[in-house]
């Protein structure tokens, strides 16, 4: 377990010195966001439907950004050769990973999504729901994006392809926060929606590191 | 060693026993798929009556549903392969996935084309965000990203494997499709062909429904049994010009 926490806090204090892995999503999401007004133009209500798939989508994207690069390195210098040859199972490698990259890109995105939530005119009701929504949603989109790295290293194009891979699998995610979210602004109940979203992120998390893992294995055969 | 001696999952890996049996199967399953498509085409185009309610329109589902199943029961059974091939290390498994993608990804897209088709006069629109619509299209997206992925590495063995995996993750995709309907209260609707009470579908239609499944399903296992043989001598193809030293 100390030895997992050792590899997070190495991999977190990695992708800190590297300032523009930190900026480059983050910068993303805000400037993708602040599209959407100046694409459908500035009437508030029609924001204020808009901004909680818009908030999520462009999120979602965020994430994509800096997933290609979560295993790459290592796999290329053979850190990922002797951490698969340690006594530290694969899996919990992949969670390690997994943390580190979520504190890195979604927890900037819980940060900052709310002043974009006002931005966008977002209904009162729904801060605290797109909180915790985020809160709950973009970890697993780590994870699996964490599986779509793995799947496709070494592989022709592996940018592209991982966006092509991933998306698919992110919808369920997207459908359970952006209803949630949408509840909580019309002033009912998001707690069916969070309840749902709670449970993808609890079986994500317990199962995806095993289909990492196992995409790790074969691709270091 | 005498064949009995084998378990019956491993005598088929060997692709020479395979390929005998292929052989032998493939002109039967070619020529009832083709007597049962005409057959079925025939009763489901001329001899069968309009619906009361959707007119001649209801015709359309004899294509559509036969490839929604198909669609389904494709990806099941590479998930079955792709397990078996993990589990077993079966010589032909990860083939087999490899072999029924494309075919899998054409059902469903002959599923979303021809629902588009109906759903026009049916219901008024091409396309309608219901549970088991979007479902399905994500299903078509899987079948995408595995086709994409299995062509995107050098070396073919990875590509398989690689594949194997991601189609075991998207299997989550098939019970949220198949009891959409009647989780979600959406346009679709819900099942009326497999229930507890039995088909809730007139004989004069459920004939020609029938015959179109059986088509389908021949012609799947027809064609899968043809791309299994000619990715098995793309195979020997390989090994032979690495022996040769030109690759």
């Amino acid at each position: 377990m100390s030895a997992a926490l050792t590899l997070f806090l190495h991999d977190l204090r990695l992708q800190l010195r590297l300032s523009t892995d930190l900026i480059a999503p983050l910068a993303f999401f805000v400037l993708a966001t602040l599209m959407v007004p100046l694409g459908v133009g500035p009437e508030p209500n029609l924001l204020a439907r808009l901004a909680p798939g818009m908030l999520w989508i462009t999120a979602l994207l965020a994430t994509l950004l800096a997933l290609d690069r979560l295993f790459q390195r290592d796999f290329e210098d053979g850190t990922l050769d002797l951490l698969a040859l340690s006594p530290l199972p694969l899996e919990l490698v992949v969670l390690a990973k997994v943390a580190a990259h979520w504190v890195t890109t979604g927890l900037p995105l819980l940060v900052i999504a709310p002043v974009l939530g006002v931005m966008l005119h977002l209904d009162t009701g729904g801060y605290l729901t797109l909180e915790i929504s985020l809160l709950l949603g973009t970890p697993v989109l780590s994870m699996i994006g964490a599986f779509g790295a793995a799947v496709t290293l070494g592989a022709r194009r592996g940018g592209a392809l991982l966006a092509l891979l991933v998306l698919p699998l992110y919808v369920p995610i997207l459908i359970f926060a952006t209803s949630a979210i949408g509840a909580a602004g019309e002033g009912l109940s998001p707690r069916p929606h969070l309840l749902l979203l709670a449970s993808v992120f609890a079986g994500g998390i317990v199962l995806v590191p095993f289909a990492a893992a196992a995409a790790l294995r074969n691709a270091l055969e | 060693m005498t064949t009995a001696r084998i378990p019956l999952l491993h005598r088929y890996a060997n692709p020479a026993a395979f390929g005998r049996l292929a052989s032998q199967i493939l002109p039967w399953t070619a020529g009832a798929s083709a007597i049962l498509l005409g057959l079925g085409l025939y009763f489901g185009l001329f001899a069968s009556p309009p619906d009361y309610q959707q007119g001649e329109s209801v015709r359309i589902m004899y294509v559509h549903v036969p490839a929604a199943i198909m669609s389904e029961v494709v990806y099941g059974l590479m998930a079955a392969a792709a397990a078996a091939g993990f589990i077993w290390k079966h010589a032909l498994a990860d083939l087999f996935v490899k072999a029924a993608a494309p075919l899998g990804a054409a059902f469903t897209f002959i599923c979303l084309v021809a629902g588009s088709l109906w759903g026009k006069p049916m219901w008024g629109a091409w396309w309608v965000w219901d549970a088991r619509l979007t479902s399905e299209l994500v299903l078509f997206f899987l079948y995408l990203g595995y086709l994409a992925l299995v062509d995107a590495f050098d070396d073919p063995q990875r590509g398989l494997k690689a594949g194997a995996i991601l189609v075991l993750v998207g299997v989550v995709d098939l019970p949220i499709i198949k009891f959409s309907v009647n989780w979600w209260n959406t346009l679709h609707q819900p099942a009326s062909l497999m229930t507890l009470s039995g088909p809730k579908v007139d004989p004069s239609m459920l004939l020609p429904l029938m015959l179109m499944i059986g088509g389908f399903t021949t012609f799947f296992v027809t064609v899968v049994l043809m791309r299994l043989e000619s990715e098995l001598l793309a195979r020997r193809i390989r090994a032979w010009r690495t022996a040769a030293g030109e690759e």
